[in-house]
């Protein structure tokens, strides 16, 4: 016992050197990330002939104007929170999981399914019982990858990214057969009841709420409870982690499975408050926007937070943009990878006299 | 001995799996090991990026993007200059970058390389989607050619040359690479390098300008890989053009335990696979859907890394950055 007692004061004093990452001044890394990709971007705006100023400009004002454009931004981020939130509790436990995406779609497949299906309902009732069945899924399709991990050594980020190809394919064929909507040749599901559909108060979307919520609770569970230290230790030193006693393998396939629930839980979100159905052109590339945004936040469960909103947002003016300055929409792709880019790069951290890139994931071999 | 006899068994069965075929129906055979060689070319490519990297402990998860900024770059360019050579260079030129920022990342900054690699995949996204415009063409792609006399004998011919200039270049590479890493002294340097860097260190091998010098040559190769793709096989370039070719090429390379010739087996298997598959769905004989057919090569990654993991061990020093003075 006395020994896994100084285990965990090595480990908690590992965690309180590197909890200095979130001090103020590592803040201004993700800020001063955002500005320098916005002008490298503007520069490639600017070659190919377009006003980069009036681009950002319609992008923020539809994005952040206005009440209604608000709404819509925090519709837009709700799935964003979620899928940082699951990238990053993957990032803790020392686990990168890309396949965010793929647990999103099956999640979002699911909840469409369980929103279409059962009939007379409360609202009350469906709502819950339609995302817990997404998030389910979707943990289904991330702990396949953490069994491989902690059980066959199978490293997560192929399996989840396979795995990504493979629920798009399957979710693919559901949705234009035994998914799809009766008499209609689209490949997609059919409406959701409206009992399934997430309420919207004052321009204001409910899912955006759970998401903070479940954001708060994750940052507790992290940070207070027995199951989270496990995590975090197992993340940082899976050595140190066999050592104290902690049973590795199982918290590896347990925040597998915690992230997978989480990305699950944004499809299902996505599909009961924003798309009301199904389709498979609706949910592309939110689970890799959550690397960007667990990455932007410093893999911390409230930080994403704002990050999320910054990116939703990006994406809810993106179509106005084009319409108003000609920009592609895809600029908002660009931004992400250059963001994403600058945010890990250790010369703006160095600068900062913060290094926090070494430990968040660990090559093949461990 | 075990492993030896073990590699015989494959090899032979894999003999008497083609001869039975055959001699069944040799011309259906000729052509699905013919398509199965096209698809299999990619693969193997890419996996001998993995390979060159991994070899001096570099692990490379960035081949996607690399293999899908060059397809664009290859055919963009082409498509500007109306010249696939043009194009050709460019992609090349593109790849070595990225091989170059990669090292960067990995070598002077240390960071994650798994991290890296995922920015390289990112940006390759990002960039392609934004730059990609509808309705452009390229004046042709590399054409089949014969090899004389050799695309005479039968089977062999037509499945192995008959091909575009792409085809050959890049089995040219995959032998080359074979002989290099194991017979000449940058082969040995590499290994002992990604397998213990610090000895190599002393041993007077600068482990920096190796890894540099081979993540960089490693872009080009996947570069090549990428404009196979959008100038040779398809002619065109669409979004998500590689669909996850980059990272069934690391499984390969594992598979294939980091050696050019066993990467170049295992996705000939791939290659193969999916060429039947096709066969099978043109004669009508099974009717599989078609998304089932998509995903088949993803499942198999996924098979064939939970079979071959645990019995393969990687180059010892993979992932790890190397500072000077460090055991």
């Amino acid at each position: 016992m006395s020994e896994t007692n100084v285990d965990k004061k090595v480990v908690k004093s590992q965690s309180e050197k590197s909890s200095k990452n979130f001090d103020v001044g590592s803040w201004l890394v993700p800020i001063v990330a955002v500005l320098v990709a916005m002008s490298l971007a503007a520069i490639l705006i600017k070659l190919q002939g377009l006003n980069p100023i009036a681009a950002y400009k319609s992008l923020f004002k539809t994005a952040f104007g206005s009440i209604e454009g608000l709404g819509v931004t925090l519709g837009k981020s709700t799935p964003l929170v979620l899928s940082g939130l699951a990238v990053a509790v993957g990032l803790r436990a020392g686990l990168f999981n890309i396949g965010a995406q793929g647990q999103l779609l099956s999640g979002a497949l699911a909840a469409a399914w369980a929103g279409v299906t059962f009939d007379g309902l409360p609202g009350y009732i469906h709502v819950p019982i339609a995302l817990i069945i997404g998030a389910f899924f979707g943990s289904v399709v991330a702990g396949i990858s953490g069994f491989l991990k902690a059980y066959r050594g199978v490293h997560e980020v192929i399996t989840t990214i396979m795995l990504n190809s493979i629920v798009m394919g399957v979710a693919d064929y559901l949705a234009s057969h035994q998914l799809r909507e009766p008499d209609q040749f689209l490949t997609r599901t059919a409406e959701i009841q409206p009992s399934a559909k997430l309420p919207i108060y004052a321009n204001l979307p409910l899912g955006f709420f759970i998401a903070v919520v479940l954001a708060i609770v994750i940052w507790w569970i992290l940070g207070r409870t027995t199951s989270g230290f496990r995590i975090e230790t197992v993340g940082r030193n899976r050595h140190a982690a066999w050592y104290a006693g902690i049973p590795v393998k199982r918290t590896v396939i347990s925040a597998m499975l915690i992230s997978g629930a989480i990305a699950g839980l944004g499809g299902a979100v996505e599909t009961l408050g924003i798309t009301y159905r199904y389709a498979p052109a609706f949910n592309l590339g939110l689970g890799f926007d959550g690397i960007t945004i667990a990455l932007l936040g410093r893999v911390h469960p409230i930080g994403i937070i704002p990050g999320a909103i910054l990116i939703g947002g990006m994406r809810a003016g993106a179509a106005n943009m084009q319409f108003d300055s000609g920009v592609a929409p895809e600029l908002v792709d660009l931004l992400m990878a250059l963001i994403l880019l600058l945010v890990t790069a250790p010369l703006i951290t160095r600068f900062f006299k913060n290094n926090s890139n070494k430990s968040m994931t660990s090559g093949w071999g461990n | 001995m075990k492993t030896f006899s073990k590699r015989n068994g494959y090899f032979l069965s894999a003999i008497l799996a083609t001869a039975f075929f055959y001699f069944n129906g040799s011309d259906v055979t000729t052509s699905v090991y013919a398509t199965g060689t096209v698809f299999a070319l990619p693969l193997a490519l890419a996996a001998m990026v993995g390979i060159m990297c991994e070899r001096t402990g570099i692990v490379n998860i960035g081949i996607e993007g690399t293999m899908l900024l060059s397809a664009f770059v290859a055919f963009f360019v082409s498509s500007l200059t109306q010249n696939i050579i043009i194009g050709l260079i460019a992609a090349i030129f593109t790849g070595s970058m990225m091989g170059l920022i990669l090292a960067v990342m990995a070598v002077s900054w240390r960071m994650d390389q798994i991290i890296a690699g995922t920015i390289i995949n990112i940006l390759a996204t990002g960039l392609t989607s934004f730059l990609y415009v509808q309705g452009r063409t390229i004046p042709g792609v590399f054409q089949s050619f014969e090899i004389p006399v050799l695309s005479k004998i039968p089977f062999f011919g037509p499945v192995l040359f008959i091909h575009g200039a792409l085809t050959f270049l890049g089995i040219a590479i995959i032998l080359a690479l074979y002989v290099a890493i194991y017979h000449t002294t940058w082969g040995l340097r590499s290994r002992a390098v990604g397998e213990h860097p610090s000895s190599a260190d002393t041993a007077g091998v600068s482990v920096v300008r190796l890894r540099y010098i081979n993540v960089t040559i490693a872009g080009a190769v996947g570069a090549l890989a990428g404009a196979y793709l959008s100038l040779e096989l398809v002619g065109s370039f669409e979004r998500g053009f590689t669909a996850g070719k980059g990272f069934t090429a690391l499984a390969l390379m594992i598979f294939g335990r980091w050696n050019p010739l066993g990467a170049l087996a295992a996705a000939m298997f791939f290659g193969l696979a999916q060429a039947y598959a096709n066969q099978l769905m043109i004669d009508q004989i099974v009717n599989i859907p078609s998304q089932f057919t998509a995903v088949l090569p993803y499942i198999m990654t996924i098979v064939v890394l939970t079979i071959s993991a645990g019995k393969v061990r990687a180059p010892a020093a993979e992932g790890q950055p190397y500072e000077k003075g460090q055991a």
